[in-house]
């Protein structure tokens, strides 16, 4: 089969996994927004939300047979809950001991990502430790199959809710910035930390709820990813890489550059999986973030949070 | 008068050779909604000590970071002689090879190497001219000893002209202010400039060491070297400065001898009024104006004329 | 007095007891992914950590109420009093150095077999390459994340030049390995400038994702191209480094020995290599950059130069270290792992940025652990105690256990609001530099 024959699946493919990447990279764009930092360690940050909504999902589901219905909304609704509020306390965490104590000793830049680098090696390994090294299956929570065909793609029940998920996820969150005091703070630090400050905005505060806003969305996107392809101590590295590319891509620091960057990345890469080999898909976001940064390094939406939402 | 409005176009590489030494003409740069240079032309003699002044926020700043490669102006070109003959044009060059044309420059907010000693911190400067690559510094190659030598030597040379050999082996940030002003102007110096822009020398400085620092800068024009020097202290531009502009609002009000332009109507105006003895007697305390988004040091966050990056010049 | 601070102290203390209950207790497995949660938890031996947290919580309090008694000065405190900077001493400690030398000398002698393996492998090896990305870390202050993979390049050059049977893919002559040192440095230094170019003009954090990325698709090439390096068979049966001269003739073999002493040299040599380079006008041009960068390209510091310059320093120690292993032993993409990458990074991080003595002693220490505990801590383990010793030191020592003088100031500085100390751009939350 041709390139053109598989064309719709491709792209429903690709628009279920982009959105996962729109959701992740929200914590990068977030918080660089806020800090100018890149936050290595919010791959883990994801890894966890998948664990913990894993947790939930095994706790609660009654016997070995896949339930429907209203018990599997509400098992999809803990699964998420829970994994969104795993992200949460992980980010919170993460920023509690590896960025403030640095942040108060006004330390360079270097060592925030040092510091994040070794958040995240210890995060994952212990993860390794604690979960076992294999991948961990998410139990099934609905019985998959085909919801509907678009142009002759199948669009699976699987597909319809994890992008419906992440579709919801990104619309409250652009809300929440658009319309919220706490968005009008961050977008506040975002654009002068120091006149924000001076205009009475807990800046601090700002911060934390940043990384646990971060956190809920990557916690909750963590869940929906592992649904799909498994949960696993480091399956967080390859999808952040991808979300931070897709942050650049988008304009980093910019809430709708991410949304659109993580649903190009994941288009393109989709196409891209099919055209070369599916063993070098992971090159092409690579290929991707490299050219980005040489021939727009501000992204394809540019702004910064403050000026974006 | 020497610093006059600009007149035709710069002399091009094989054209005879120039009297001038810098020339700007008709320099624009906007920051978002602000516009910080509007048509700027000025043109320095080789040997002169020009000053520019002007209320706080006039431009001045922005100016000199044009002239460096910091900023690159919307508008505008700047041509600049290292020797009568060579004219290069400036706008578009990175700062550090604008440096190695022989333009170098001190900040307003002393910008020092703060964890290196004051020696070192002219060495850098020295440095910048020599040749010796990795190699030769590792297998210690003769040639690299004696470039090495030298430029220590010339960095105690300058240390001495500025008055600071005593703390050669001091951390820089370890400096009183006024030294530390001095260090600045001894580092560019160590890059053997044609030019040399100082950006509020004085500013912060006691009499004692204004009265020294005027003694320093008559010996650097002495040597040959020209100066563009930005001031507030009107007693001291009065007393060095061979001619002197006046920027507002970004753009150039007046230029002539300090006595002229002291007298000039738009000046006094410029300057609010703050007029004592029929002349101008110094910076107005007037506030920034204009929306520009100032730091609280007094330094001015970029709007990011260079794509991607978010840097800081002052 | 129990302060509502000393609580959340206390809470502080008492988490530690139960991440490091966590960290040391029993192992999960993926068919029962939550039973060594509940069991390292629920166990008694989870006694034992709290109460060591309660110890520990009761030496801090103790220790801030003393602390005006003992009249401990404050890092800032230091910083702020003028500091005399003295001449950067030239060989530094001669003594201490002739000991060092003489203890590196006579150690493997004492230990057993097993023990001289891991003093090369691991510590020589890495010694080497921390010293590498100490150039890029530590002199130029910009991070690597993909270092390790000039090293697998240098591996596989190895393999390419000097063997016709080791890689399916090999050169139409083979060279002594020892010819394929320079080679191998000329083409991981040629990598590391074709990846630095275009990077290295963007924000310096961009750099590291952009390494990172880098070092796992090498690894990911390396595995996929069977019909050239073997994929994840691995490579095996490089020829052994030999001298053939006239009058000397000597090959290294399977004795660890002799490519421990080779390993000592080499590390010596580039310590006193890079010793130089630090204090040329290359040194003070990285220093410079890492301070103010405009400042120093207002004083004619091609900065992208010498950034460049510093990232193919360090990638070529990478590559030249690479075919030391490859001639040394068998390898596969898994010795390129990105754990290695960290593992490089912290050893850098631990003994102290900018320190080449500490790049040695953090090879030395951490690895010297890892080996000592090899029987208590599965190796996949021990990236745990690596994540969190680079925590740590950043939280508490960044400037390492040895650290450089001129790196410690600039951090003491750039804590007081002086200078950056590294060349990433302005500090979070713009503390605007002066
Ligand atoms: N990077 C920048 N981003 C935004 N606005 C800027 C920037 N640099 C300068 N400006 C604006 O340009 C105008 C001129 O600033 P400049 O610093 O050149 O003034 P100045 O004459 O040096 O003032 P002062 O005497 O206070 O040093 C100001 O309104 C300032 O806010
Ligand atoms: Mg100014």
């Amino acid at each position: 089969m041709g390139f053109a024959d598989q064309f719709w699946q491709l792209t429903v493919d690709g628009l279920m996994v982009g959105s996962l990447y729109a959701v992740i990279a929200l914590g990068y764009t977030l918080v660089y927004g806020v800090l100018q930092l890149i936050n290595f360690a919010h791959s883990e940050v994801f890894m966890l939300g998948a664990f913990g909504g894993l947790f939930a999902a095994r706790g609660l589901l009654p016997g070995g047979s896949t339930p429907s219905g209203m018990i599997s909304v509400g098992l999809l609704a803990a699964g998420l809950a829970v994994g969104a509020a795993s992200g949460a306390a992980a980010a919170f965490t993460l920023e509690r001991v590896a960025y403030r104590p640095l942040r108060r000793r006004s330390a360079p830049r270097l060592a925030y990502l040092i510091s994040a680098i070794g958040a995240s090696l210890f995060a994952v390994n212990l993860a390794g430790k604690e979960f076992g090294r294999q991948n961990v299956p998410v139990p099934a929570l609905f019985t998959n199959g085909t919801v509907f065909h678009l142009f002759g793609a199948q669009v699976s029940t699987q597909t319809v809710v994890v992008f419906g998920a992440a579709v919801v996820m990104l619309v409250l969150l652009d809300r929440l910035v658009a319309t919220t005091r706490l968005g009008q703070g961050i977008r506040a630090v975002a654009q002068d930390a120091d006149t924000a400050v001076l205009m009475g905005v807990n800046v601090e505060r700002v911060i934390i709820l940043t990384f646990v806003i971060g956190g809920l969305l990557a916690g909750a996107g963590g869940f929906l990813y592992a649904m799909t392809f498994n949960a696993s101590y480091n399956m967080g590295f390859v999808p952040g890489v991808k979300a931070f590319t897709a942050a650049v891509l988008g304009g980093i620091g910019n809430v709708r550059g991410a949304m659109l960057g993580g649903i190009l990345l994941g288009l393109v890469e989709s196409y891209g999986g099919y055209v070369f080999q599916a063993s070098y898909k992971d090159v092409i976001a690579f290929l991707v973030l490299v050219g980005i940064l040489m021939v727009r390094p501000s992204g394809l939406l540019g702004a910064r949070l403050g000026r974006a939402a | 008068m020497t610093a006059v409005a600009a007149t035709g176009p710069a002399g091009t590489p094989g054209s005879p050779p120039s009297d001038l030494v810098l020339e700007a003409r008709d320099l624009m740069l906007r920051f978002g909604g602000v516009t910080s240079l509007d048509g700027v032309s000025l043109q320095q003699r080789r040997g002169e000590i020009l000053a520019v002044i002007g209320p706080n926020g006039a431009g001045k700043t922005s100016l000199f970071n044009c002239f460096t490669g910091a900023y690159r102006p919307q508008q505008g070109s700047v041509t600049f002689w290292r020797t009568s003959r060579r004219p290069a044009e400036i706008v578009g060059r990175s700062p550090h090879a604008i440096t190695h044309l022989g333009i170098a420059r001190t900040f307003q907010n002393i910008r020092l190497f703060p964890a290196l000693s004051a020696l070192e911190n002219v060495q850098i400067g020295t440095e910048v001219r020599q040749r010796y690559g990795p190699f030769g510094a590792i297998l210690g190659l003769p040639g690299a000893r004696r470039q090495e030598r030298a430029g220590v030597s010339r960095a105690f040379e300058l240390l001495d002209l500025v008055g600071l050999s005593h703390r050669a082996h001091d951390l820089a940030s370890s400096l009183p202010h006024g030294e530390q002003r001095r260090l600045e102007i001894a580092r560019a110096l160590g890059t053997d400039p044609r030019l040399l822009l100082l950006d509020e020398p004085a500013a912060g400085t006691n009499p004692a060491e204004k009265r020294s620092l005027e003694a320093l800068i008559r010996r650097i024009a002495g040597g040959g070297v020209s100066i563009l020097l930005i001031e507030h202290d009107m007693r001291l531009v009065m007393s060095i400065a061979t001619s002197v502009v006046v920027l507002n609002f970004g753009r150039v009000i007046a230029h002539g001898t300090p006595a002229e332009v002291q007298h000039d109507p738009a000046v006094v105006e410029a300057y609010l009024g703050v007029e004592t003895g029929g002349g101008v007697e110094a910076g107005g305390p007037r506030t920034a104006h204009g929306s520009g988004v100032r730091t609280a040091d007094g330094g001015v966050r970029s709007a990011d004329t260079s794509g991607g990056t978010d840097r800081e010049v002052r | 007095m129990i302060t509502p601070a000393r609580l959340r102290q206390l809470g502080v203390c008492l988490t530690l007891g139960v991440v490091a209950a966590l960290v040391t207790g029993p192992s999960g497995d993926s068919a029962h992914p939550f039973r060594a949660l509940r069991q390292s938890v629920i166990d008694p031996r989870i006694g034992v950590f709290l109460g060591l947290a309660v110890g520990l919580w009761v030496v801090l309090v103790a220790a801030t109420e003393l602390r005006p008694v003992l009249g401990r000065v404050t890092v800032t405190a230091r910083a702020r009093r003028p500091v005399r900077a003295t001449f950067e001493r030239r060989y530094g400690n001669v003594g201490l150095n002739v000991v060092l030398l003489a203890i590196a000398i006579v150690a493997p002698m004492l230990v057993s077999t097993a023990a001289q393996q891991s003093m090369v492998n691991d510590i020589g090896i890495y010694a080497l390459l921390a010293l590498g990305l100490n150039v890029v870390v530590g002199y130029a202050g910009l991070l690597d994340l993909g270092y390790i993979a000039f090293f697998a390049i240098g591996a596989y050059v190895a393999a390419y030049f000097s063997s016709s049977s080791a890689m399916p893919w090999h050169a139409p002559f083979i060279l002594n390995p020892f010819f394929v040192l320079p080679i191998a440095l000329v083409l991981a230094a040629l990598a590391g400038v074709i990846l630095g170019a275009p990077t290295l003009r963007l924000r310096g954090d961009y750099l590291a994702i952009v390494t990172l990325g880098f070092g796992e698709i090498i690894q990911l090439i390396a595995n996929n191209s069977d019909e050239i390096t073997n994929g994840p068979r691995g490579v095996f049966g490089v020829p052994h480094l030999s001298v053939d001269l006239p009058g000397i003739h000597y090959q290294w073999g399977i004795d660890p020995l002799p490519y421990y002493y080779l390993l000592l040299g080499i590390v010596v040599l580039v310590m006193i290599a890079f010793g130089r380079l630090e204090r040329s006008r290359i040194g003070r041009a990285w220093a410079a950059i890492r301070e103010d960068e405009i400042a120093a390209e207002a004083t004619g510091v091609p900065t992208l130069r010498m950034k460049l310059l510093a990232f193919a320093i360090g990638a070529s120690v990478s590559g030249f270290a690479g075919v030391l292993l490859a001639t040394k032993q068998f390898f596969n993409p898994q010795s390129f792992s990105l754990q290695s990458s960290f593992l490089v990074v912290a050893v850098v991080i631990f003994g102290g940025m900018g320190s080449r003595l500490g790049a040695v002693t953090g090879a030395v220490v951490l690895q010297g652990l890892a080996f000592y505990l090899r029987d208590k801590v599965p190796p996949t383990d021990r990236y745990i105690y690596f994540g969190a010793v680079i925590i740590a030191m950043m939280i508490f020592r960044p400037q390492g256990l040895v650290p450089s003088r001129r790196r410690r100031r600039e951090i003491e500085l750039a804590g007081a609001g002086a200078g950056a100390s590294d060349s990433l751009g302005a500090a979070p939350l713009g503390r605007t530099v002066t």
